[in-house]
């Protein structure tokens, strides 16, 4: 099984992050593994994205031409990437930020409210993370439990009480997905 | 040691500090920069130096002084910078000495952009800076392997008092994957006896330098310079075989397009066609035999190199295919990455218009 995903939104946003995260639970769970930023001139607003990789088989091409699942958090990467997602793939739409609807109708569509529901938390940074709840329920890529080791070796000392709303926003976000 | 996720360059820069490397003298340009920000953190904690020149001519003069006093030595750059450091790199290897130095290839010509490609073959395998000179020039494909070679690069460097290129672009530097920093198999490396250590009263004063004024004694030195590349050829050429046995179709591609070519023979084979490819490691010494030897074989139509750029190491496929088989081309350039389906793609019209 090989899940490669593209991820895309606003610089600071988190969608770094939210792919690096992914990546090393994955890691953790004993997938290969590849994440791949998008580089260059890069700010706080301007577009930003990774593509990552989680697979049995070893990585090849780390880029993502063609996504088993695409998370966008707004509404330019939605034009920009709605079309890579392969037919039957997923597509996660953060529809706190993004009006429109999906134009594709041979694929996964869920939109997430993402936030919202970050806002609802008390925490308007963790919209990524209730985004990245929602994918894991849609794909398995990796085990909520193994994110949460992730999160909480990234978030030690006086930053762990960020802890548990970060739980709380993956499991605000897999709820989303029926 | 468990694999960890490390970014390709930051882990080329820890692979170096692994290797012994104390001294790093760069300048900044994008996407290499994580190499030289890291370099800052870690070399203070290990005793060594961290120095940003004020520009890359500057930078690679102080590699020739730190290695000239024997020290491992580091710089690294991407295309424009490398172009900057051609002298002095051109230099280092007339004075026969080891250091290592770091592209990050971006595309090109002029400033170009800042994307990945791999337009500085040439520049990097056939000169570059001016003279009959070499760079053994490596390769790697992953962030693995990356770390093994620029551990493994360092002693290359000292053995045959060489400069030693690692070439990757912006992808191998900007992407993450699992790492094991494994111990390099040990070499035995001669004495730097020439190094300008001090002579401390006990020894007569070494004296590095590239001047030759006579030309019998300029001539003689190009010839011991080229007694050792040809040891260098005979002993350190790399290369990855993939699935060439029986292939129809051969792929040349290194670093990060190989990945890319790696998933088009995937595609093919499903399809009923056997592709393989010859994936240089080092890009001098060129695996010139690899070649020879997929281009004697029965099964092979025409071999199709890929590359991020025009066509360049294709120059050194035709050269040991020697006419045997048609040498077809594939590339993106400009820091354009070809797709796996575009190579396949061609690759169908390749055998199409072989049969």
């Amino acid at each position: 099984m090989t899940h490669e995903i593209i991820m895309a939104g606003f610089g600071g946003q988190g969608v770094m992050a939210m792919g690096k995260i992914l990546a090393e639970a994955a890691l953790k769970e004993g997938k290969n593994v590849s994440w791949l930023p998008s580089y260059g001139p890069e700010m706080r607003g301007g577009t930003a994205n990774c593509n990552v990789i989680v697979s049995d088989e070893p990585v090849g091409a780390p880029v993502v031409s063609e996504a088993t699942a695409a998370l966008i958090l707004n509404r330019p990467s939605l034009d920009k990437f709605e079309g890579d997602v392969i037919p039957g793939g997923v597509l996660i739409i953060n529809s706190s930020l993004i009006d429109q609807k999906a134009s594709r109708d041979d694929i996964k569509v869920y939109y997430v409210p993402a936030n919202d529901i970050a806002n609802e938390l008390g925490n308007g940074r963790i919209a990524n993370m209730v985004m990245l709840g929602a994918y894991l329920e849609a794909s398995g890529a990796a085990k909520q439990d193994t994110i949460m080791e992730i999160i909480t070796e990234i978030f030690s000392g006086k930053k762990a009480s960020v802890i548990p709303v970060n739980k709380e926003a993956l499991v605000r976000g897999a709820a989303c997905i029926k | 040691m468990a694999k960890e996720l490390w970014k390709g360059n930051e882990a080329i820069a820890e692979a170096a500090i692994k290797a012994g490397c104390r001294y790093f003298f760069g300048y900044p340009i994008t996407p290499q920069n994580e190499i030289p920000e890291y370099m800052s953190l870690r070399l203070p904690q290990e005793g060594g130096v961290f120095l940003q020149a004020e520009s890359e001519v500057a930078a690679i003069n102080m590699v020739y002084g730190g290695a000239g006093s024997g020290a491992r030595v580091m710089t690294s750059s991407s295309s424009p910078g490398i172009s900057l450091k051609a002298e002095g790199i051109s230099y280092i290897a007339g004075a026969e000495l080891p250091c290592v130095i770091v592209n990050i290839v971006r595309g090109g010509p002029g400033l170009g952009g800042i994307q990945p490609a791999q337009s500085d073959y040439y520049q990097a395998t056939k000169g570059g800076g001016h003279g009959d000179y070499r760079l053994i020039v490596i390769a790697p494909s992953s962030v693995q392997e990356a770390v093994d070679l620029t551990q493994e690069a360092f002693d290359m460097a000292d053995q045959y008092r060489i400069p030693v290129m690692i070439m990757g672009d912006g992808m191998i530097g900007q992407m993450m994957e699992p790492v094991e920093f494994k111990p390099v198999a040990k070499r035995v490396l001669p004495e730097k006896t020439w190094a300008t250590t001090g002579t401390g009263g006990k020894r007569k004063p070494n004296v590095i330098n590239s001047l030759f004024i006579d030309p019998q004694e300029c001539e003689n030195h190009n010839i011991k310079l080229f007694k050792k590349y040809d040891e260098i050829t005979a002993n350190e050429t790399r290369v990855e075989n993939y699935n060439v046995e029986g292939a129809e179709i051969v792929f040349v591609a290194y670093g990060t397009t190989a990945r890319i070519v790696k998933n088009a023979i995937n595609t093919l084979a499903k399809e009923g066609i056997k592709a393989g490819m010859i994936r240089p490691i080092t890009l001098w010494p060129f695996p010139t035999a690899a070649v020879e030897a997929a281009a004697d074989q029965a099964s092979v139509k025409a071999f199709l190199t890929v590359e991020m750029s025009m066509g360049q190491m294709i120059d050194d496929v035709k050269i040991a295919a020697n006419g045997k088989k048609p040498v077809h081309f594939y590339g993106r350039t400009g820091g354009m990455i070809p797709t796996p389906a575009a190579i396949v793609e061609h690759a169908k019209k390749v055998l199409g218009g072989a049969k």
